[in-house]
């Protein structure tokens, strides 16, 4: 096999890695914070059941509840789980994320001090306005290099989709070195995944840059 | 007229009875210094004043409308949307200036007046732009407060805090956070405020500064006014505890 032949077919899981990605950024970031006010709720029993559910995300592998997810539908319904293996990424990818972010939103909310919501009270900020005007925009500023590690792992942890067999980039590499007998395969994906954590890296600096703007 | 009327206030955290029974009155215009020793409940009762902090028991007006009324022998506080109204009446200036980090000078004086008072944006301006020109900051209007010093920073505060145009103002030891020659710089502007007979409640332990521009002086001990007055009244008092006080702070 052509080393282009392998990179045309490479590229694919590439894509398919990709949209992993940036899937379960665009769901767990909003869910991440849901969660997050849920394991602040004033209401004891809703922070308790929250808490205990962002414990069991955070505290069992990732790959497990991607099993879970993908087979639950097929032994608890008795449905066909066949349109629903990428869907079950998705969206175990997103919970599990979603547990991480929620973790790293609540340290910066209560990283904020205490006066810095005094004085919206006694401004009269409604309770959005000092969310979203005062909060919200200090916390972003310190939960950035936290949030910076945890989207660098998501790129590396798009490879675990194989645990229920799709075929995204590591699976593919897999496949084609086997049927091929070579390494190049893996080293094209290790390039992929390094590159495109550097891009993250740069752009998470970026917004660093952006927020530098005060202390 | 009376601006702010506090009555049989008391305030408990657990066991430890903080406020008993304080009653406190500011006519229009007036300037009301609070001292006394750390831990007396100083702090406290400006907090149950601003609402930050709920009152066990006790009465409290703003220009004759009830924030907080005993009906049937509890405190009772006055509906949403009616207490909102009357917090617009009274700002409070912090220890520690408690600015908005992440806004501008200018930003932190015209947020609230733009987006919650909903006023004109260009007046907003304009009057910030002469609120800081008075605080002596003109120039830093589009600075951080990160980058400004703590005395520039309790100014800018100040600025925030009239920039609502309210009623009454509270300070929680504005200079306590500041070295003594920025100490300087923030109470002149008081000072100033006090000439153009802004209505002012004072927690401070500048005692020299209290004398010279307060009406009226309240002396707190253990959570009960031991003595007030003129500052004359106050600061020549016979009282003992008052007397150790003071003897205190010269040491
Ligand atoms: N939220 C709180 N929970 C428990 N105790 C509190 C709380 N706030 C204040 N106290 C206690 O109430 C007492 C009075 O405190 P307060 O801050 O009103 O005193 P202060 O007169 O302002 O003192 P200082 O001059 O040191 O500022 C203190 O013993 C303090 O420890
Ligand atoms: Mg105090």
């Amino acid at each position: 096999m052509s080393f282009e032949v392998m990179l045309e077919q490479l590229s694919s899981g590439m894509l398919k890695s990709m949209m992993i990605f940036f899937l379960t950024l665009i769901f767990s970031l909003p869910l991440g914070m849901v969660m997050c006010f849920g394991r602040m709720s004033k209401n004891k029993i809703i922070s308790g059941i929250t808490g205990f559910i962002i414990s069991i995300l955070r505290g069992t592998p990732l790959m497990l509840q991607l099993m879970v997810v993908y087979f639950f539908p097929y032994y608890l319904f008795g449905w066909s789980i066949g349109g629903w293996r990428f869907p079950a990424i998705i969206v175990g990818f997103s919970i599990n994320y979603a547990a991480y972010f929620a973790e790293i939103y609540r340290s910066g909310i209560e990283a904020i001090p205490k006066g810095q919501h005094e004085a919206a009270h006694i401004l009269l900020y409604s309770k959005p306005q000092e969310f979203f005007k005062i909060t919200l925009p200090q916390v972003i500023k310190i939960i950035l290099p936290a949030m910076t590690n945890e989207i660098i792992t998501l790129v590396k942890d798009t490879s675990l989709a194989f645990s229920i067999s799709y075929i995204e980039l590591f699976n593919l590499a897999q496949q084609i070195a086997a049927a091929n007998t070579t390494m190049i395969p893996f080293v094209v994906a290790a390039i992929f995944y390094y590159v495109f954590n550097l891009i993250v890296s740069v752009v998470m600096r970026g917004f660093e840059k952006k927020l530098s703007y005060y202390d | 007229m009376e601006y702010l009327s506090m009555k049989n206030i008391k305030k408990s955290f657990g066991d430890l009875e903080v406020l008993k029974d304080i009653s406190l009155h500011v006519n229009e215009g007036e300037v009301v210094s609070i001292i006394g020793p750390s831990g007396s409940g100083k702090s406290t009762l400006l907090r149950i004043a601003t609402m930050l902090e709920t009152l066990d028991y006790g009465e409290i007006h703003y220009l004759g409308e009830a924030a907080v009324e005993i009906v049937d022998g509890f405190s009772v506080y006055a509906k949403a949307k009616k207490l909102r109204e009357i917090k617009n009446n009274f700002g409070l200036v912090f220890q520690n200036f408690n600015l908005f980090p992440h806004y501008s000078v200018l930003k932190n004086i015209t947020d609230a007046p733009i987006n919650v008072q909903k006023r004109n944006k260009k007046e907003v301006m304009a009057e910030a732009m002469e609120l800081l020109e008075k605080m002596g900051l003109s120039d830093k209007a589009d600075y951080y407060p990160s980058q400004l010093s703590g005395g520039q920073q309790q100014r800018v505060a100040i600025a925030r805090a009239l920039a609502l145009n309210p009623k009454v103002l509270f300070f929680d030891e504005p200079t306590s956070a500041l070295d003594p020659e920025l100490t300087s710089e923030v109470l002149k502007v008081i000072k100033s405020l006090a000439e153009q007979h802004m209505t002012m409640v004072i927690v401070t332990h500048e005692m020299n500064f209290a004398r010279n521009i307060s009406d009226k002086v309240i002396f707190m001990d253990k959570g009960v006014i031991v003595v007030e007055g003129s500052p004359e009244e106050v600061f020549n008092s016979s009282n003992e505890r008052m007397k150790e006080f003071l003897g205190k702070l010269q040491n």
